[in-house]
């Protein structure tokens, strides 16, 4: 009998019935310990994992319901069987209402106890061949650490890690939250250059000077407050990858700079004369719609085709509903670790609601709904009131006020912002988008931090992320 | 020369010698050894629990290890009802990788009116290797037609066999039974 990876604890204040039950249960194969009371039983528990636990009723000190309620704090998935000399409902239901998987009245029929032992080991099995199979799944379901089982991408996946094993330039397109820096990540991490550093930029967070002397470094009095030689990106990524983010928001003379280093691999630090000569796999990112930037005349065509060379375009999560239940098995699975909680899932309308909604944000967007879940949650499931998800109906302003998207998304904005008190990354998370993305909005119509509108747009450089 | 198995009947009623002949040569068969008739009139009576009104197995073993033939195994064959403090009953018991086993008529006469002699003959051959085979250190076997399955009731000793499997087989020899 394949038994021996049962492993059963019989605690029992006698001996004799210790002895006789364990070595009972050796005959059928199982590895057998035995505790003579609560107190050693606990201590077991709490250093090592058991199948079943056998546990008399009544013993002197802790007595078995408090064995039991401790052991399933300890262990929650501990099959426990309470023994009891005399039977009487009111034990049976304070154990079954504890958690005990079954009781026995002592002495029982053996027939019953090779059955229940049976029938917990059988149950035990199918749950540990089910957690084994969704972990097979998950591996499958996998690039690295994204996650999804939708065919479209299942097919992003496939291209990736095709366009990693080349130096190909590649453009990362989607929508805000759809996970470009993840993916960029995973291309380098199964690219050659894998052991070589990954150096991501965000395009959009500064002023078109700054942005520059980041990218290429500068020499030492290049500009007022360069004090020092430094290095940029470019040069720390010699040997990786250089990942630049919201790449359609480079302004005109960065993208001729940009396009150079492309060309010839080669730049110069801001104030040096020097050529310096870089091994970078440059992978770009951007939300923005890049082919109607080249027609209306603000992206540069010659680097739109530099940079297109492998085009992947993650779907935005609204179009690939069925990862939402992978995507939030995982979410709530790495929140409990890191928050050191049990967390084990969400309630079924909580669910529905989440595979529901339409996700502008999309899988960030998810995760921040989640984390807020995860926080708020009372119990080792996350209702669906803790999510704070807005009911639908609840989103334009005013229902009936006729106006464009964009004053609508203004107001939005502003609203937002205004409820957090001018913070940024909060406000950010509520919107579902990142910090970038909403500095661009708040330049775009010009909003305040307090989300007041301003007269006159300020620059962005004193207070931008990072 | 491997040590033989003693095989005693310690029951109140009289022995009966067809059917004890009936075990050793059973016995026998599915060990490969020699299997000694013996006999003393001692008897485990200080193993009877009145208020169960049955004998404590576990008390019976200790006894055929004292009282017993050494250089052997011994198997303590009775009329008398069994059983271990947390069970209402056993067929027999051994002590695992031990020298003694016991086993009962009691619970095998069960229907026995019904099928017969040859069934209850047959079933007590079959415990009475059974027990042994757990003092050779044999666990039970998850192949149903094995003598070391589990028999929780007399259905499941019907359907069994009065020989351990090939696996059983060859874990006796492998413990140098």
């Amino acid at each position: 009998m394949a038994n021996e990876r049962t492993r059963i604890l019989v605690v029992d204040d006698e001996e004799i019935v210790r002895e006789s039950l364990g070595g009972w249960l050796e005959k059928d194969g199982y590895t057998v310990e035995r505790s003579p009371d609560g107190t050693s039983a606990l201590a077991r528990i709490q250093a090592e994992r058991w199948s079943i636990l056998i546990v008399d009723l009544k013993m002197p000190g802790i007595d078995g319901l408090k064995v039991l309620e401790e052991a399933k704090k300890l262990q929650p998935d501990l099959a426990v069987v309470m023994m009891t000399a005399y039977a009487t409902v009111d034990t049976a239901v304070a154990a079954m209402k504890a958690g005990a998987y079954d009781y026995l009245v002592k002495p029982f029929d053996p027939e019953e106890l090779s059955l229940m032992m049976q029938k917990i080991v059988a149950q035990q099995t199918l749950v540990r061949e089910n957690v084994v199979l969704r972990q097979a799944l998950k591996q499958e379901y996998r690039f690295r650490d994204l996650l999804s089982k939708s065919p479209a991408m299942q097919a992003v996946f496939e291209l990736a890690r095709t366009a990693a094993r080349s130096n190909s330039t590649i453009l990362v397109l989607g929508e805000s939250g759809s996970g470009k820096e993840v993916l960029a990540r995973a291309i380098h991490a199964e690219s050659p250059r894998a052991e070589g550093p990954f150096v991501a930029v965000s395009c959009a967070a500064l002023t078109e000077s700054l942005l520059e002397s980041e990218l290429f470094g500068h020499e030492k009095g290049a500009f007022t407050g360069a004090i020092a030689r430094r290095k940029g990106k470019f040069e720390a990524a010699d040997g990786g990858t250089l990942f630049l983010d919201e790449v359609g928001d480079v302004g005109p003379k960065l993208q001729l700079d940009l396009l150079r280093v492309l060309e010839d691999r080669k730049f110069h630090r801001v104030g040096g004369n020097e050529p310096i000569e870089v091994d970078v796999r440059i992978v770009a990112a951007t939300n923005r719609n890049l082919q109607k930037a080249v027609q209306d005349g603000k992206f540069r065509d010659d680097l739109f085709y530099r940079l297109n060379v492998i085009p992947i375009l993650i779907p935005p999560l609204r179009q690939r509903r069925e990862d939402i239940p992978l995507l939030v098995e995982n979410f709530v699975e790495r929140l409990a670790a890191e928050m050191k909680k049990r967390l084990d899932g969400v309630s079924p309308d909580a669910m529905n609601a989440l595979v529901g909604h339409d996700w502008p944000g999309n899988v960030r967007e998810l995760r921040n709904v989640l984390e807020r879940g995860a926080v708020v949650a009372t119990g080792a499931i996350i209702q669906l009131a803790e999510l704070g998800l807005p009911s639908k109906g609840e989103a334009p302003p005013k229902p009936g006020a006729l106006a464009s998207l964009e004053e609508i998304e203004k107001r939005h904005v502003a609203a937002v912002l205004s409820h957090t008190g001018g913070n940024v990354s909060q406000a950010a998370r509520i919107l579902g988008i990142d910090r970038v993305t909403l500095y661009n909005k708040m330049r775009k119509y010009a909003i305040r931090r307090t989300g007041e509108p301003q007269d006159v747009p300020q620059p962005t450089n004193g207070d931008g992320p990072r | 020369m491997p040590l033989p198995i003693f095989v005693w009947w310690i029951g109140e009623a009289q022995e009966d010698p067809a059917l004890m002949d009936h075990v050793r040569r059973h016995v026998a068969r599915a060990f490969e050894r020699e299997v000694v008739a013996w006999s003393a009139p001692e008897r485990p009576r200080h193993a009877y629990d009145a208020r169960r009104r049955q004998h404590a197995s576990g008390t019976i073993l200790k006894w055929l290890v004292e009282t017993g033939p050494r250089g052997g195994k011994v198997l303590g064959v009775t009329d008398r009802d069994l059983f271990i403090p947390i069970l209402t009953y056993v067929f027999g018991e051994a002590q695992l990788g031990g020298d003694a086993a016991v086993v009962s008529t009691a619970r095998l006469a069960e229907g026995a009116d019904a099928v017969g002699r040859r069934v209850l003959v047959e079933r007590l051959a079959k415990e009475a290797v059974h027990e042994i085979g757990h003092a050779f250190g044999l666990l039970h076997c998850g192949n149903e037609g094995c003598v070391m399955s589990r028999s929780p009731a007399v259905r499941e000793v019907d359907e069994k066999s009065s020989l351990p499997c090939a696996e059983c087989r060859a874990r006796l020899s492998q413990e140098g039974a």
